[in-house]
């Protein structure tokens, strides 16, 4: 073990924590101010829940030997997992289910953003337990796992564009499609400073997010971290311009999701690319992100939060950036298609994205579709409790007291 | 008695204290509220930034005050020196009628409630 290593992989583990909390602020300030408490609540069950499955099972499925495609139950309830570090391990092996399970967390927290506002509590608690096993640690055993196929094939995501980002963004999707669209949906945020607010604590994590995913505190980390903050940057800043040269005003809300947009793009690559390619990366998050989210808004799906503009379309982009910008020297081997030409690896990310938005596609849709139709859980709140808002209907709180007798 | 209601713009809301207070009215009730007038709303930018719209958002604030008859005219023009500036949105006033008042405390009616 070294103590170094240990350290840095500690704090970074708690700034992945961190940016569950942060996705609640985020979302929870775009939405309505009837719904504020129950779209924050939203991401807050999933630390609760996720957690308890990822020991449980969700871990042993995702990092258990098992085949190509999903894990095992060899570490049921953390069994075999060694409280002391073998000789020559960086880290824990602890800190290595704790670090993950973060990232178990926030992907369906991500989720939320697509039916907020409409939801049923209950049957969300139990779509946390059954997606997170059946999408999220299949997923992640196929590109993290050892013998995980798109580990073996070579494709890059250096901290889960696919896994996490594409995921979330095609869930999303299914979820929209089959809850329906909100009955009366808000045309302003409730609560911008909220949204700024989140989007700088996702922001915060993200170098926790990335840089972690070196698993040590070393060159890779350093880089992690220092691309990621230039995407987020370049993204922002353009789609501020954008959304400027626009409408002849740049809102914060829009500079806030194109921040995001760059983070979620430079997710597969900030182990991949250098300074100057996170600019590129940046600059193409903000820009096909931004057009994505007008382009949505024009169809009959009612992804309320944009969840699949910013996390599916920037995931894709992210992904085949990094085949595109990835440099030898950041890689340790694996070149792209502008240092050399390198055609192929843009292919496998292909590929890997191309897998993860059929499964996880047709995947959430189906467990969706069976949540409906079983008695007594049902996806969509009753037409009362989306009128009256879901903090009081689903929960008996209001996120703000106005009237004085309080 | 007469109510007078005025909307300015929320920003006067303490210049129109003051004018009130220098012709000797002191009771007075005021409340942040969002409408429209002539102009017919204000633009606002939604969605991710990239459109806007028009909404009934602009803010004004909306005062209350109930005043003898013959008061009338100096609330009125205490009202329109502290908010007039001669543009589009300086507000308006609405007088109208009230038939009686009570002063809880004493249960005294009338004008001598006031």
């Amino acid at each position: 073990m070294d103590s170094g290593h240990t350290s840095w992989m500690l704090i970074a583990t708690a700034l992945v924590f961190f940016m569950t909390p942060g996705l609640a602020f985020f979302y929870g300030g775009l939405v309505r101010a009837k719904n504020l408490v129950n779209t924050m609540m939203m991401s807050f069950m999933a630390i609760a829940i996720v957690s308890i499955v990822w020991v449980l099972w969700g871990y042993s499925l995702a990092f258990g030997t098992g085949n190509a495609f999903i894990g095992d139950f060899s570490h049921f309830g953390l069994s075999g997992i060694a409280f002391a570090s073998a000789e020559g391990e960086d880290i824990p092996p602890l800190l290595f289910v704790a670090f993950q399970m973060m990232f178990a967390v926030i992907t369906p927290a991500l989720i939320t953003g697509a039916f907020a506002e409409r939801f049923k509590f209950s049957t969300y608690l139990i779509f946390l337990v059954i997606w997170s096993t059946v999408v999220y640690s299949p997923i992640t055993h196929w590109v993290w796992a050892s013998n995980g196929w798109l580990w073996e094939l070579g494709a890059l995501d250096f901290a889960g564009g696919t896994v996490i980002h594409i995921n979330a963004g095609i869930a999303a999707v299914a979820a929209s499609l089959i809850v329906g669209k909100r009955r009366n949906p808000g045309l302003q945020p409730n609560n911008v400073p909220y949204v700024i607010l989140g989007a700088a604590i996702l922001w915060f994590g993200w170098f926790g997010f990335n840089a972690g995913s070196a698993l040590s505190a070393g060159d890779s980390a350093a880089n992690a971290l220092l691309v990621t903050s230039l995407a987020a940057s370049t993204a922002a800043l353009t789609w501020g311009v954008i959304s400027h040269l626009k409408t002849g005003k740049m809102g914060a809300v829009g500079v806030a999701t194109g921040a995001v947009a760059g983070l979620v793009a430079i997710t597969p690559a900030a182990g991949a690319v250098n300074a100057m390619g996170s600019l590129a990366i940046g600059f193409g998050a903000g820009l096909i992100c931004f057009f994505a989210v007008e382009l949505l808004h024009k169809t009959n799906m009612d992804d309320a939060l944009d969840v699949f503009a910013v996390h599916g379309i920037g995931g894709i982009w992210g992904a085949i950036a990094t085949g595109i910008f990835a440099t030898t020297l950041i890689t340790g081997g694996t070149s792209g298609l502008i240092e050399d030409g390198n055609i192929k690896q843009v292919g496998i990310q292909a590929v890997g994205v191309i897998a993860t938005l059929v499964y996880s596609g047709v995947v959430s849709f189906i467990i969706l579709f069976i949540l409906d139709k079983i008695p007594g859980l049902g996806l969509r709140a009753d037409e009362a409790d989306e009128d009256l808002g879901l903090d009081l209907a689903s929960h008996g709180e209001q996120a703000t007291v106005r009237d004085g007798a309080d | 008695m007469l109510k007078i209601e005025a909307i300015f713009r929320p920003e006067r809301v303490n210049a129109v204290s003051d004018a009130l207070a220098d012709i000797g009215v002191t009771g007075f009730h005021y409340q942040n509220v969002t409408g429209q007038g002539r102009q017919a709303g204000i633009e606002v930018v939604i969605g991710r930034g990239g459109t806007t719209t028009t909404r009934s958002a602009v803010s004004k604030t909306l005062l209350v005050t109930v005043v003898e008859d013959d008061k009338k005219d100096a609330v009125i023009e205490a009202i329109v020196s502290a908010t007039r500036s001669g543009e589009i949105g300086d507000g308006k006033i609405f007088v109208t009628a009230v038939s009686d008042a009570i002063r809880v405390r004493t249960g005294e009616s009338g004008e001598t409630a006031l």
